[in-house]
């Protein structure tokens, strides 16, 4: 900020970034307050993708909430899923399966890749590396055939049910996602000698949008963003759910805390997801894929057509929907973009009282103005790029 | 450390701001006085074996039907200490404000502005107290129970968006 006392002109300029803008990714609007060419205040102004998906859960039963968390981060739909069905298990006080938990783990993860891929994608074609995007949806289309062989939706899978997830992995799911992992770090290096040594590609990010530590904290930052200022904070590590404890990876983590560390955590990230999910498929235990819970979970298909108790509580349960003790409960995964966590308060009836979603992009912007005011109107683009954000879930 | 360490401590330094406290699923829940929310906030993030220094979320709730009362809950998380709270302050529904925190955890800036969107909660010294996520002309406080779920505005959104268009 000293550097605006030393120019020479007084006229202030204010533009508006956005919400139709290729680089904001999504409908956010920033309102800059420009000297030259020089952002002297920064204010993002959000809510324009808002679908109240809060006050709509409060009139679905807690399966029907399920597809609404699809909707919010819809670059990562499995993390959602996990997320939210992570909460309703806390709060009925359920065990999941080991299959289940780790055909999670494999969705998981593969979405973390995915939701990368479209990042670096994006990231790259904003400061001008095309090519990077036709590589990283390469690969993503891969991982989208994938979920359709899983779920039979590309995108907004929703195969995850409150006890584990809708169906078996199908057959051929196993020969196709090894042939994947096998081949992803190869097409990771490709990536990278696209970027990381590039002179260009250095010159756009490093020391641009520095964030520390302490500040990255005090903001509420997670994830990648804030692991990028070199915290080491991974709740996959830290609060292990779904079985992540049984698992070997590292967290990347960056030094500086400008763009160019959290381009380089993400692409680590990348690394290390793979070799979970290369972990997971080795490991996959038999068993079931959803726990068998009256009340709460359907019964197999089978039951139901040929045994009465099974119908009635197929019954009871699509009309009745759960319904979990009274309490409250907070509970988050590491999802692609940082925290992502629900907290529920019961009432004891089918539906939640209270859902109260605690999205990772919504906090990280909040950091935006801090990493941009005083810098270039083009590093505006590389620190939105490299935050990460998904206006689904800003807005929710 | 522990759930029962923690709440002991918070006890111990604030005997009269609690109201209540309990853990449910392995999560611990303390219920204190709103007049105390700045003290016990410092206090939470300050002291070197609590070192809450990460607001993960902070949201409000509406109680009224329950118990007359709106609620905003904190949770807190320390990333050195790998533990978790969650701190709850009733407030009438009638006079809905409280002090705000974003002095101690600049996260709270924008999940206060929610807050106050989302329920008419009016956070005092709040640094920019505007509405976040919904249009500035949008009338009452849609996550409010007495807000139903198929509201109308008086104004249609198109027509608030359009309305320096129209007037210019």
């Amino acid at each position: 900020m000293t550097a605006i006392s030393n120019t020479t002109t007084t006229h202030l300029m204010t533009i508006n970034m956005g919400p139709q803008h290729p680089s904001t990714h999504g409908v956010l609007r920033l309102l800059l307050e420009l000297d030259g060419e020089m952002i002297v205040k920064a204010e993002p102004h959000i809510g324009f993708l808002h679908r109240g998906v809060e006050k709509l859960a409060e009139y679905k039963t807690y399966h029907q909430c399920i597809p609404l968390t699809d909707r919010l981060d819809y670059v990562a739909p499995f993390s959602n899923n996990l997320a939210y069905a992570l909460t309703v298990e806390k709060l009925l006080g359920i065990e999941i399966p080991e299959r289940a938990q780790h055909i999670r783990v494999i969705l998981c993860e593969l979405t973390r890749i995915s939701s990368h891929l479209l990042w670096l994608a994006t990231h790259a074609l904003d400061l001008g590396a095309m090519t990077v995007f036709f590589y990283c949806f390469r690969e993503r289309e891969t991982i989208y055939d994938i979920f359709e062989m899983v779920s039979g939706a590309r995108m907004n899978l929703s195969c995850i049910r409150v006890g584990g997830v809708s169906r078996d992995l199908p057959g051929g799911f196993l020969e196709k996602t090894r042939k994947f992992v096998a081949e992803f770090p190869s097409r990771l290096n490709e990536y990278e000698t696209l970027l990381t040594n590039n002179i260009i590609w250095k010159k756009r990010t490093v020391g641009v949008g520095v964030i520390s530590a302490e500040d990255a904290i005090d903001y509420g930052l997670s994830g990648p963003s804030l692991r990028g200022s070199g915290v080491n904070w991974d709740i996959r590590k830290a609060e292990p759910y779904s079985s992540y404890d049984k698992y070997h990876f590292a967290v990347p983590l960056g030094k500086n805390g400008d763009v160019y560390d959290r381009y380089y955590v993400r692409i680590e990230e990348m690394r290390q997801s793979n070799s979970i999910v290369h972990q997971a498929l080795n490991v996959l235990p038999k068993g079931d894929f959803i726990a068998r819970i009256p009340n709460i979970t359907l019964p197999p298909k089978e039951d139901v057509e040929t045994k009465m108790e099974s119908l009635i509580h197929h019954f009871k349960l699509i009309t009745d929907g759960i319904q979990p003790p009274k309490g409250e409960v907070y509970s988050s995964i590491e999802a692609p973009k940082g925290e992502l966590g629900f907290y529920i308060v019961s009432d004891g009836s089918s539906h939640p009282y209270r859902l109260k979603i605690r999205p990772p992009s919504f906090v990280n912007l909040e950091a935006l103005p801090k990493m941009v005011e005083g810098r270039l109107l083009p590093d505006v683009v590389a620190v939105i790029g490299s935050l990460d954000i998904v206006l689904g879930e800003i807005d929710r | 450390m522990d759930n029962e360490a923690i709440a002991t401590l918070i006890k111990t330094n604030f005997p009269d701001a609690i109201i209540g406290s309990g853990v449910f699923r392995n999560e611990l829940t303390i219920i204190i006085k709103k007049e105390f929310i700045t003290d016990i906030a410092k206090f939470l993030k300050e002291h070197q074996e609590l070192d809450f220094n990460f607001l993960s979320d902070l949201c409000g709730v509406d109680r009224v039907e329950m118990d007359g009362v709106f609620e905003v809950v904190y949770h807190l998380y320390s990333i050195y200490k790998n533990h978790r709270l969650r701190l709850k302050v009733p407030i009438p529904s009638n006079e809905p404000h409280i002090s705000t925190v974003t002095g101690v955890w600049k996260t709270a800036n924008w999940h206060e502005r929610e807050a106050y969107d989302m329920f008419g909660i009016k956070f005092n010294n709040h640094p920019d107290l505007r509405k976040i996520l919904m249009p500035d002309d949008f009338e009452g406080h849609p996550l409010r129970k007495s807000y139903p779920i198929d509201g109308r505005q008086p104004v249609t959104l198109r027509g608030i968006y359009r309305k320096d268009v129209d007037e210019a």
